[in-house]
């Protein structure tokens, strides 16, 4: 893991900490876990790490990219970004 | 696995003994109703769909027509057809009604206005003229991760399609909500009045699923079909001799301007599927099973089982009584 993937799971870790139930310890989730079969975002979940990726990273997410492969865990979204990202 | 031992499995939801269930429930309202909750009847919220109709008529059985009192309460954004079916359902069940507009007082409250604000700064040119709904895409359409959508209609028949933006949606649902809790408001002004309890008409799929507001429909002293799953309130309907149109009626939230079906805005399946399936977490049964009965590959029922199970973990807040501290 480079420096940049590291500064962006830090972002996406606070992200989750600031946003969802895991009582600030944003440590409580582990890099390769479905967030979603997790129960740490539900559906409206989802809705908030979409537009927390759009905003944060100015992209738009196409209908395409909503696929659990690019946003059900943190390695999943940080490899999304790595290919939507210039270096 | 072969067709035949799948259904057996699923014989007590498929194979529903309807006129039993009738006799189970009245006695359980009577005891209920009389001694437990000691009311003198009910109050029931009745909408013109199958649930509010089947209490409605299950209150008339067991405590008598005279013990209930259906409270009937359109608004700016009912269906046409929502006033007519409930008054075919109170005619239906002999019962007494009030009708309650609740349009001045989803006024007072500011839900249209709000909703109006919401959505005009998502879709461009949008006016209180319009109308809108939201979506949740199908589970069986795809693998995609299900995004919420606004679709709004304008006068001239324009469609805007648009994903919501998280606060978007939260603030819209919040607004609408208003809806529910004003209904339920005037349901316990009735029964207040009367001294009766209100039943609520949540059946499994909606109780168990979250498909309901909290302090709003979700808000009952009893819930006398919350226990059946859809097909088997579908039974109780005919041997209850419930109106044609009634019965035929797809269940709908009948709560945004644009017309819109449970299943669009929540379940995201039909709702005979979500009985299988839901028969199928509840009893232990496996994907294979439900697929066996149902047409679909093990893989989809996979996706509902997992899409059953994250609805719970939601409705876990729904369910919630307000928690206390319990001293050490």
């Amino acid at each position: 893991m480079n420096d940049q993937d590291s500064t962006r799971e830090a972002t996406l870790r606070s992200f989750f900490a600031e946003n969802f139930p895991l009582g600030g310890d944003a440590s409580a989730v582990g890099r390769d876990d479905s967030l979603l079969e997790a129960g740490i975002i539900d559906s409206t979940g989802v809705l908030e790490l979409i537009g927390f990726v759009e905003t944060t990273y100015d992209i738009v997410v196409p209908d395409e990219d909503l696929l659990p492969e690019n946003f059900d865990s943190i390695a999943n979204v940080l490899r999304y970004l790595e290919r939507r990202l210039p270096e | 696995m072969s067709g035949e031992p799948a259904a057996g499995a699923f014989a007590e939801l498929l194979e529903f003994d309807a006129e039993r269930a009738l006799e189970e429930i009245t006695s359980w309202l009577r005891r209920t109703i009389a001694h437990t909750l000691r009311r003198k009847g009910v109050v029931v919220g009745v909408s013109g769909g199958v649930d509010s109709s089947v209490v409605a008529a299950l209150g008339a059985r067991a405590l008598g027509a005279e013990h209930v009192l259906a409270v009937l309460s359109p608004e700016a954004d009912s269906a046409p057809e929502t006033l007519e079916l409930s008054r075919l359902a109170v005619a239906a069940s002999g019962i007494r009604a009030v009708e309650e507009d609740l349009t001045p007082v989803l006024d007072a409250l500011g839900c249209y206005r709000r909703r109006d604000e919401i959505v005009s700064e998502i879709v461009p040119g949008y006016t209180s003229e319009w109308k809108m709904k939201i979506v949740l895409p199908p589970i069986l359409a795809g693998t995609r991760l299900r995004l919420f959508t606004l679709v709004a209609r304008s006068p001239s028949g324009e469609e805007v399609t648009q994903r919501l933006p998280a606060d978007a949606y939260r603030a819209l649902v919040a607004a609408m909500n208003f809806k529910q809790r004003a209904r339920k408001t005037l349901e316990y002004y009735h029964a207040d009045r009367l001294g009766y309890a209100v039943a609520g008409t949540p059946n499994r799929l909606e109780y168990d699923q979250g498909f309901f507001v909290k302090n709003g429909d979700g808000s009952a002293d009893a819930k006398p079909i919350a226990h059946l799953y859809k097909t088997q309130v579908y039974r109780l309907a005919d041997v209850l001799g419930l109106p044609e149109q009634i019965r035929a009626r797809v269940p709908t939230t009948d709560t945004y301007s644009l017309s819109q079906t449970q299943e669009e805005f929540y379940f995201s399946v039909p709702l005979r599927t979500l009985d299988l399936c839901l028969f199928a977490r509840d009893r232990g049964l496996g994907a294979g099973d439900v697929a066996a009965v149902s047409g679909l590959s093990a893989e989809d029922v996979e996706r509902v089982f997992a899409d059953i199970d994250a609805k719970r973990r939601a409705a876990a807040y729904l369910h919630a009584p307000p928690l206390l501290v319990e001293p050490a």
